[in-house]
């Protein structure tokens, strides 16, 4: 079989998956086994590593190689793996509290370095594993177990983090449109860099609907825009509100009001270097403003971590003395006795 | 040489060259023992620095010290006492009198001694008159003015003339003992080649030194120290720092494996990941991690990945890797961790040595995991121990820690360059099955080890992780009976490694009743001290142990053999807790120090005098 005739049930593995009925996270698992015989990557080349929470059983229920790693150190484990060997296709899945609490600090060196990763971060603003305590996303006021009379502390916002951390590739999807969430995971997979993924995802037992507002059917269109390169940022069901840039801050419009026409609206750049309308686009909060999907940010450098490091050997061993253990042993100050 | 001097032959001479932190007392140091080396001596050095990479000028803090112990016989430390003292400053003379003997040699930069440098040394009133300086030959010379006045016309500022003056010390110290001077300059020549004015200049001065030691006849006389006898074959200076790293290059390029390294600076580890970071040319990855935790989860990815991977640290960083080490231990995925001990706890003395983690090491992570912990005891076998590390995680499939320290780190000595070809082969763990009957934790029956199946291998896909595993098939496991077996496994799969050890071995008399036992970088002071209290006429034997967990497998029968056993070490009592657990049955007597330095011979010749006896 060739990697073309694949199917997405050909990457399961034969563990039984274990998430909560309802949970958000099958969708997001099927919306990657969707992706998977598209990667061009044969199983043997494929590996996944995760952290520690509900998400990160993800390795255990695909037939690639995987690693379940400890708690916030998916990062840096993936960063082994894929510096080792760059000709590997290296996902880190992590969660709210994997990745921006215990593993905020891998989080981001990961980007600031480009490392060329595809890492999907499950964003349910609740620790699940340990049973509904608030995690760095959490809307402040939020009411937990371990906030009975709600936190004080402001949330995190991942894409912000990427941006600020100079990353290179943002998007954001929901599990319950996997659909989409297939074409961002492959849009991911194909940037070259560090590529972080938010999935909107819904805890069905801790967190039940935190993310309805904007998710719910009848107002998705209505609350989030779906970004896409080249493309002016229209939204709504009628397809009749857009987004200007107005005294350095996005704008909502609605077109034909004020005499504002299509040619009015912002085309989305997700290639551009210049971060400062992707930090917009990725801080947008409903209600003021539509949740941004999709891809807000790719834009490739010339070369990833993992390439630099390989090239650097490379140029040095081509004008190198040393080409061997014995010939360093006698390298500099030697004498014979 | 113009003037007859008195030339003596002697055995070994200890030297200690101090200064403020910048007036480059370490390369002075490296130069002379590395001249010595060449000249065919064996040498020791000890390189003794403050934290503080410029404590405030002129105070005791600040002052930065290296002792070179040189010899025409075996030399195996960098000597208790020396027999010149060199000090730059009042400060430096205030920090190292106490490292002088008693009939030895002061020679000091009298420019330096003015009443506002001895104020900031802390001396109340006259420093020579508080300094017991009876028996002591002292060695006045304006050093700085010396080295201005030989400097007064070459065209370069004060500042850069001053930095000179510790040529000046080299110098006269060369004289004295008679060393040439071609491999000061042609380091020199190398080092400063972009700035031929800063050749000239040191080049100068070293020579003023040498002629003005000569010349003003202070000296009643030169020494002159023959070559050692030693082993045939080539040799380089190494301390143990880049032994390490050069022993884990062998290994890598042994077992045909990329060499990875996945680290985070701290002292005095650093100079691994330095080394191993300029070894591009043999292909190394380094990975300068944003923490300690990320460097040693970098090197577990690349270990599932197939490189031979390492992460090198120190105590504190060794504390923050715990919890990662344990997944290697879960994973049975070769790691090898360097832990270059210093004083403790917390930051404690991270210039200064120890042996204060070996209980860390043993036991320093959650549940039952356990772990294969060596210790190096030279700065060059660091070399052959970082080797040796690095077969037995692969070929057992287990994180295996090094241990080293800061005197060994630092430490250098000549390096006899050993033929690979002696070295025992690396076999890597390959899957020995065809991936269809394939399982991640199928075992070897004998010695309970798993294959190493990486990423690139079609057919072998397999997911590890730090949840329990199904014994054989490696899936998520929470069967009580599983738990159990497997923990008993990895505990035999450790112990199981102590048939691939040599036998320990004993070094003195067989028929004594006193065994020292040491352990790690302390080799060199026992066996100092054993030798000069065997000459003296007393029967003592020494074993030292390089392999702590496991033990090697006639430990206890050797421990039989003796009727007392005194254990030394750089802790409150870590290794001898470990045999009072392995080896209950008998009354262990410790010596103890602790004060950041390494044993002093004297020191332990009293213990071990006193063991004798009572």
């Amino acid at each position: 079989m060739t990697i073309n005739e694949l199917k997405p049930e050909d990457f399961k593995s034969d563990q039984m998956v274990r998430w909560c009925a309802g949970c958000g996270d099958h969708a997001i698992l099927n919306s990657v086994l969707k992706a998977m015989p598209q990667l061009g990557f044969k199983h043997e080349d494929i590996v996944f590593i995760s952290g520690i929470g509900c998400s990160s059983r993800f390795p255990y229920y695909l037939n690639t190689y995987g690693v379940h790693g400890i708690h916030g150190r998916a990062m840096p484990i993936a960063s082994g793996v894929k510096v080792a060997n760059p000709n590997l296709c290296v996902w880190v899945i992590t969660g709210d509290g994997d990745a921006l609490a215990i593993g905020g600090n891998h989080f981001i060196h990961l980007i600031r370095r480009d490392i060329d990763v595809n890492l999907i971060l499950f964003n349910n603003q609740i620790y699940g594993l340990t049973k509904g305590q608030y995690s760095p996303t959490s809307k402040e006021g939020s009411k937990t177990k371990t906030s009975p009379f709600g936190t004080v502390e402001r949330p995190f916002k991942p894409g912000a983090i990427t941006i600020g951390a100079r990353g290179s590739f943002f998007a954001r999807c929901i599990d319950i449109m996997p659909k989409h969430s297939t074409e961002v995971f492959l849009k991911a997979a194909k940037h070259h860099g560090a590529s972080i993924v938010e999935v909107l995802q819904n805890c069905v037992i801790f967190n039940d609907q935190v993310w309805s507002d904007i998710t719910d059917r009848e107002n998705r269109e209505d609350r989030t825009i779906l970004l896409e390169h080249g493309k002016p940022m229209i939204f709504g069901k009628a397809r009749d509100k857009g987004l200007i840039l107005k005294n350095n801050q996005l704008n909502v419009v609605q077109l034909g009001e004020d005499g504002i026409t299509e040619s009015d609206i912002l085309v989305h750049d997700a290639y551009s270097e210049f971060a400062g309308i992707h930090l917009l686009l990725a801080n947008m909060e409903y209600p003021r403003f539509p949740i941004a999907l999709g891809v807000i940010r790719a834009y490739e450098s010339p070369a990833t971590y993992d390439e630099k490091v390989a090239n650097q050997i490379t140029n040095v061993q081509s004008t190198a003395k040393i080409k061997s253990v014995e010939e360093l042993f006698l390298s500099g100050q030697v004498w014979e006795v | 040489m113009s003037k007859e001097a008195k030339v003596i032959e002697i055995e070994e001479v200890a030297i200690r060259f101090s200064g403020d932190s910048g007036d480059g007392m370490q390369l002075t140091g490296t130069l002379f023992s590395d001249t010595s080396a060449l000249f065919g001596n064996d040498v020791s050095t000890f390189p003794d620095y403050p934290a503080e990479i410029r404590a405030p000028q002129g105070t005791v803090g600040g002052v930065s010290g290296f002792q070179v112990h040189f010899g025409h016989t075996r030399i195996n430390t960098p000597g208790d006492y020396c027999d010149v003292l060199v000090v730059m400053n009042p400060a430096a003379l205030k920090a190292n009198f106490r490292w002088i003997k008693p009939d030895g040699i002061l020679i000091y930069d009298s420019d330096s001694f003015d009443a506002k440098g001895i104020e900031k040394a802390g001396y109340k009133s006259d420093p020579f008159k508080e300094e017991q300086l009876e028996g002591i030959q002292v060695i006045s010379a304006p050093i700085s003015s010396l080295t201005r006045e030989t400097l007064k016309d070459i065209g370069l500022d004060q500042k850069s003339i001053l930095r000179c003056k510790n040529m000046f010390a080299l110098g006269m110290v060369s004289w004295l003992y008679d060393r040439p001077l071609d491999h000061a300059i042609s380091f020199f020549n190398k080092k400063f080649a972009s700035k031929p004015i800063l050749i000239e200049a040191n080049t100068k001065v070293l020579h003023s030194g040498y002629y003005y030691a000569e010349t003003i006849e202070a000296f009643t006389s030169n020494y002159r120290i023959k070559p050692a006898e030693i082993e045939k074959g080539k040799y380089r200076t190494i301390n143990g720092n880049t032994a390490a790293a050069w022993g884990m290059l062998a290994a890598a390029q042994k077992a045909g494996l990329q060499l990875f390294l996945g680290s985070y600076p701290i002292t005095p580890a650093t100079g691994i990941l330095e080394e191993l970071a300029a070894r591009k040319d043999l292909g190394v990855k380094t990975f300068q991690a944003e923490d300690e935790i990320a460097g040693v989860c970098t090197a577990i990815g690349a270990s599932f990945a197939g490189s031979l991977a390492v992460t090198s640290t120190s105590g504190p960083g060794l504390a923050l890797k715990g919890e990662a080490i344990g997944l290697a231990v879960m994973t049975e995925l070769p790691l090898v961790i360097i832990d270059v001990q210093r004083g403790g706890p917390s930051t404690g003395l991270p210039t200064k040595t120890e042996q204060s983690d070996l209980m860390q090491a043993l036991y320093g992570r959650n549940g039952e995991s356990p772990i294969v912990v060596l210790a190096s005891s030279t700065p060059s076998n660091c070399f052959d121990f970082a080797y040796m590390a690095s077969k037995i995680a692969v070929e057992h499939m287990t994180p295996v820690i090094l241990l080293s320290d800061g005197f060994l780190a630092n430490g250098s000595e000549p390096w006899r360059i050993p033929d690979l070809n002696q070295f025992p082969e690396i076999k890597v763990p390959k899957p020995n099955t065809d991936a269809k009957d394939w399982m991640p934790y199928l075992r070897d029956e004998k010695t309970q080890v798993r294959t190493w199946a990486v990423p690139g291998m079609p057919g072998f896909e397999h997911r590890v992780g730090g949840l329990e595993k199904m014994n054989r098939t490696g899936s998520v496991s929470y069967v009580p009976e599983n738990h159990e077996l497997m923990t008993h496994i990895r505990e035999e799969k450790v112990q199981n490694v102590a048939r691939d050890i040599p036998n320990q071995e004993i070094i003195g008399d067989e028929d004594a009743e006193l065994l020292i036992i040491g352990w790690g970088g302390t080799f060199g002071h026992l066996v100092s001290a054993l030798t000069e209290i065997r000459r003296e006429g007393h029967k003592v034997a020494l074993a030292h142990f390089n392999y702590i967990n496991p033990l090697p497998a006639n430990t206890g029968e050797l421990l039989s053999k003796f009727k007392k056993h005194l254990v030394c070490e750089i802790n409150l009592g870590q290794f001898v807790n470990h045999l009072r657990m392995k080896f209950p049955e008998y009354q262990y007597r410790q010596f103890n120090k602790i004060m950041g330095l390494p044993f002093t011979v004297n020191d332990l010749k009293a213990a071990i005098l006193k063991n004798l006896e009572d």
